[in-house]
């Protein structure tokens, strides 16, 4: 790997972590020469340019519209599963069986393993199997894919971006290190209450058996967080809290599964920052920033795709790491 | 490479040193503000999310009632600690018994417990299915080693399921008991009372299911469906669906005269199908839930 690249790569983890991106100290001379053109390229051209793409988006909605899809057929399947007893997907989000195969969520099965402090074959098992899943779809991927969460809190945020646009609320932002903060207290409860402290509160599990089981107070809790989250912090839960996502960005980190971010032809609007979940994995956007000509996003990076229907010129794709030179 | 050799070069000019560890100039009034601001909002949410998360242990504090859980469930602590609430053993159950616990349960929400009396656990299923399904050994055949057992809950043999009876093998795969059933309200008991009992024995909207033998080995129907008519009530151990757990023995009441009762044995393993059945209101015959058997 291009070094320059690899210490990007590196960065990229503590900026997961909660660290906030930084200049980069280092840019490759063939990134360089294409900075240097932007900033020598006559602006109204490059204006001209902007405005000619612009005149040619059309707001696309296809990966938004493909990833509702999956993810709602991914919960609904749990729930006529269960439904009509046809036995596919057998379970909750936290624990499952499809078609007999174990299946079972990362943060829930840590949870489990450091309370109880004894590991049974099957939860090895299903753990592993998510584990190797993930990592071939994209790690954070279940985030934005799987987690019926996110999809209540995608409509949350509609509603919240709504109410800034009317200057009715002001997004709040938080210290993201705290994410890092409660995973660690998090496994540090479990081990020390011998309860899984966080499977009481968690909102994928709660909204997760909601949805199979029917309702329940623990709704309750959820609907706080929305509500939070609409008029205070913008997606609280996902960006600053939820020890879930860090776990499975983790599991990113080693995958092949990414955005990647082309250089020459971005406008550096920023738009894909404004859309994004987590917008500290597209600093590489900002004028002057990107270390190479192409640039993989890191691994706090949900692959949700928003961010790509919104590029108007293309240069943020899906990428699947290898499979262009396989192919 | 240009610009990776800058910092090289300022570093040979001793002069330069200092220079690089200038302190950057001191942020702004507003800025500072801004900061502070997040940094309260920051600590403000880390004590709402962990706030919300201890709130678990309340129902914990202040010991609520012990929930009946589903057969071969660890002990309480274990079992709350192992469980990861996903619900399975709910799906494989033929006749509903087990639901999840809500937010009330604290760190037990989501866990699966059973309200005997809505519907027990009357081992339809012959195999204790809701053990196979169990993904973290919440619910275990076989403890393991490390964890103890306490005395009393170890049944003295592995119970034998009449349902079974003429099976090659007729026992059920459980080693501890759910808990014990007790005549918790001997003065309502009908059979105590020398009464007998006649037609729908939770009356026509009760929605419960039993197996009957009788019926259908394979198909649980709801008891509404299936009346009963005895000369003095034994309903609870007609559906008990272990062997030698219960019986009609006769007792003297304190006035001498005779009168026949339920009696429990060691072989109950606490499933609550007496406690299911029992017309009277409320139930005559209870499952303790976690009980031992005393001797």
């Amino acid at each position: 790997m291009n070094p320059i690249l690899k210490k990007r790569f590196f960065e990229q983890i503590l900026v997961m972590f909660g660290r906030e991106p930084k200049k980069p100290a280092q840019i490759s001379p063939p990134a360089q020469e294409i900075h240097l053109f932007k900033r020598t390229t006559n602006k109204e051209k490059l204006q001209a340019a902007a405005a000619h793409a612009e005149a040619h988006m059309s707001t696309s909605h296809k990966w938004r519209n493909r990833r509702w899809a999956v993810l709602i057929a991914v919960n609904l399947l749990f729930v006529v599963s269960f439904y009509f007893d046809i036995q596919v997907l057998e379970g909750a989000l936290t624990a499952s069986r499809f078609v007999g195969f174990h299946l079972i969520d990362l943060n829930s099965a840590l949870q489990v393993m450091l309370a109880h402090k004894h590991i049974i074959t099957n939860l090895v098992i299903g753990t592993a199997t998510i584990f190797v899943g993930w990592l071939l779809l994209g790690g954070r991927s279940f985030c934005s894919w799987a987690c019926p969460y996110h999809l209540l809190a995608e409509w949350a945020e509609k509603l919240h971006l709504w109410l800034v646009k009317k200057k009715l609320v002001v997004d709040q932002p938080i210290d993201r290190r705290l994410r890092t903060v409660f995973w660690i207290v998090f496994a540090l409860l479990a081990v020390a209450t011998g309860y899984t402290v966080y499977e009481a509160i968690s909102p994928t599990g709660i909204v997760s058996r909601a949805l199979i089981y029917g309702p329940g107070l623990a709704l309750l809790w959820v609907l706080a967080l929305l509500v939070f989250e609409v008029f205070f912090v913008r997606r609280a839960w996902c960006r600053y809290a939820c020890p879930i996502g860090l776990t499975y960005g983790v599991v990113g980190i080693l995958s092949p599964v990414r955005i990647k971010y082309t250089l020459e032809g971005c406008f550096h609007e920023g738009n894909c920052r404004k859309v994004c979940l987590v917008p500290h994995v597209l600093d590489t956007v900002i004028k002057g920033r990107a270390v190479h000509t192409e640039v993989p996003i890191g691994p706090d990076c949900t692959r949700c795709g928003l961010c790509v229907d919104v590029c108007p010129t293309g240069s943020l794709t899906y990428d699947v790491k290898g499979l262009s030179k396989l192919l | 490479m240009s610009e990776a050799e800058k910092p090289d070069n300022e570093d040979a000019s001793p002069a330069a040193r200092p220079a690089g560890k200038v302190k950057p100039p001191p942020l702004s009034l507003s800025k500072r503000q801004a900061l502070r601001r997040k940094f309260l909002r920051t600590v403000l949410l880390t004590g709402g999310v962990l706030g919300a998360a201890l709130s678990g242990y309340l129902p914990m504090v202040y010991a609520r009632k012990q929930r009946l859980r589903p057969p071969g469930a660890l002990d309480e602590k274990d079992f709350l600690a192992s469980c990861i609430k996903c619900g399975q053993c709910v799906q494989v159950c033929p006749v509903q018994a087990i639901k999840l616990a809500d937010l009330v349960d604290g760190f037990g929400v989501g866990a699966p417990y059973i309200e005997a009396r809505e519907q027990a656990c009357d081992f339809s299923c012959d195999a204790v299915q809701c053990i196979l399904a169990c993904p973290t050994g919440a619910l275990v055949y076989q403890k393991p080693a490390f964890l103890p057992v306490r005395k009393g809950a170890e049944l003295a043999e592995k119970p034998l399921l009449l349902a079974k009876e003429k099976d090659p093998e007729p026992t059920l795969n459980l080693k501890e008991r759910m808990g014990v059933a007790r005549l918790t309200r001997p003065e309502s008991c009908l059979a105590l009372r020398g009464r007998g009992f006649k037609g729908q024995a939770r009356g026509p909207d009760y929605k419960g299911k039993l197996r009957y033998m009788a019926v259908d080995r394979w198909k649980p129907i709801p008891v509404r469906e299936h009346p009963y008519e005895a000369e003095v009530c034994n309903l609870c151990v007609q559906a008990c669906p272990i062997k030698w757990a219960i019986s009609m023995e006769t007792v003297f009441a304190p006035d001498g005269s005779q009168r026949l009762s339920p009696v429990v044995h060691e072989a109950c393993v606490g499933c609550g199908a007496c406690e299911m059945i029992c017309p009277t209101e409320p139930a005559s015959i209870e499952i303790v839930p976690r009980e031992v058997w005393r001797t």
